[in-house]
């Protein structure tokens, strides 16, 4: 599978590093080695979900406890989970930290991924939610630790968008 | 069954517990019985409060966690309940107050009325142990056994769609969370 393991371990190292506790995740392609990963790993709890709205009361639990977390989802899980974001995350000021896989965007043969790619930034800045790309090995840790710091700092959703150029080997 | 005597009859159990609410009647008549710093009021984002006390339980294991959730809320997430009973944390109970209502808005019924069956529904989807209970002293008993045992459970309480005369209460939003939050704090101490 060309989703690239090098990366992926250097998303999964630089979340743990952040100090990252609990992830949730529904599988999606380019994730699953992230998945994997935290699976593997005892430290990490790792929620597996049915639709990624759960995960923002799964996180909200999180930041209760103490722990922080982060959730993997593709851009259709984050349209799927806006109302959660919106009524809870927004409502709440409940920090999150959010890993959306950007299928549909250049370079994407699925057909059916194409439309979510079209509308994945503008529903972002509709709902005010700072967000970023992870698009090169060279910048993806120190960006993913900004994130988690502004998270947190302003106790809001702020979004990592997953490339095609990080995550995928052709 | 009245909803409010539930509340009443289990109140004193809630102490020493993480308690997640959903929004409307459960929110407004649990804080008529007097709110707590251990007390979170999802006010909106329906269905998310088993989720929440989800997140919850797995991050604090050994702490006693109660989600109490309404039937139109757990509708709108179902797939929650094939979540928690994955991970079954052993110390967090599920309370589903089914009135066959969303009542807040109205009363307009829900599925539970035409019946679909919420304890059969949780059943399936895997959480180890799930009670109806039709009387308050039912209830009570349920409740009290859950929390002397060492198993996810959820506990379906038929109760009669009426509410209280106001669902605005004076505690903001916000200042519920950050007591939430403070006070689990607090007990790592």
């Amino acid at each position: 599978m060309p989703v690239s393991v090098t990366n992926s371990r250097l998303v999964y190292d630089a979340l743990k590093e952040c100090g990252v506790g609990l992830l949730s995740a529904l599988p999606e392609t380019w994730l699953v080695h992230l998945i994997r990963m935290a699976d593997d790993d005892p430290d990490m709890i790792l929620v597996r979900l049915a639709k990624e709205e759960e995960g923002v009361g799964v996180s909200a639990g999180a930041h209760f406890a103490g722990v922080k977390s982060a959730m993997l989802m593709q851009n259709h899980g984050f349209l799927a989970s806006i109302n959660g974001i919106v009524s809870f995350a927004h409502l709440y000021k409940i920090p999150l930290l959010m890993l959306i896989s950007y299928r549909g965007s250049f370079g994407e043969r699925d057909p059916w991924q194409t439309q979510g790619g079209n509308v994945t930034e503008p529903v972002l800045r509709a709902l005010g939610i700072p967000y970023s790309f992870l698009d090169s090995a060279a910048t993806a840790t120190k960006r993913i630790q900004q994130a988690q710091t502004l998270a947190e700092g302003s106790l809001q959703p702020v979004a990592l968008l997953l490339t095609r150029d990080l995550m995928w080997e052709e | 069954m009245l909803r409010i005597d539930c509340l009443r009859s289990i109140y004193p159990e809630l102490e020493n517990s993480l308690v997640v609410t959903i929004m409307g009647a459960v929110a407004a008549e649990l804080q008529s019985l007097g709110h707590r710093p251990n007390f979170f009021y999802l006010q909106h984002a329906m269905g998310l409060a088993s989720s929440t006390g989800l997140g919850l339980a797995l991050c604090l294991p050994e702490q006693r966690v109660i989600v109490i959730d309404g039937d139109g809320s757990l509708l709108m997430n179902l797939g929650s309940l094939t979540t928690m009973a994955r991970y079954r944390p052993r110390k967090l109970l599920h309370i589903v107050f089914d009135n066959e209502s969303l009542l807040s808005v109205g009363g307009f019924p829900t599925a539970t009325s035409t019946g679909a069956d919420l304890e059969g529904i949780a059943r399936a989807a895997g959480i180890p142990r799930v009670n109806t209970a039709r009387s308050v002293e039912t209830f009570q008993a349920a409740v009290t056994e859950a929390l002397r045992g060492d198993e996810l459970t959820t506990i379906i309480a038929k109760v009669e769609a009426k509410g209280p005369a106001a669902y605005v209460t004076d505690l903001s939003l916000l200042e519920n969370r950050f007591q939430f939050r403070r006070h689990i704090q607090s007990l790592k101490k």
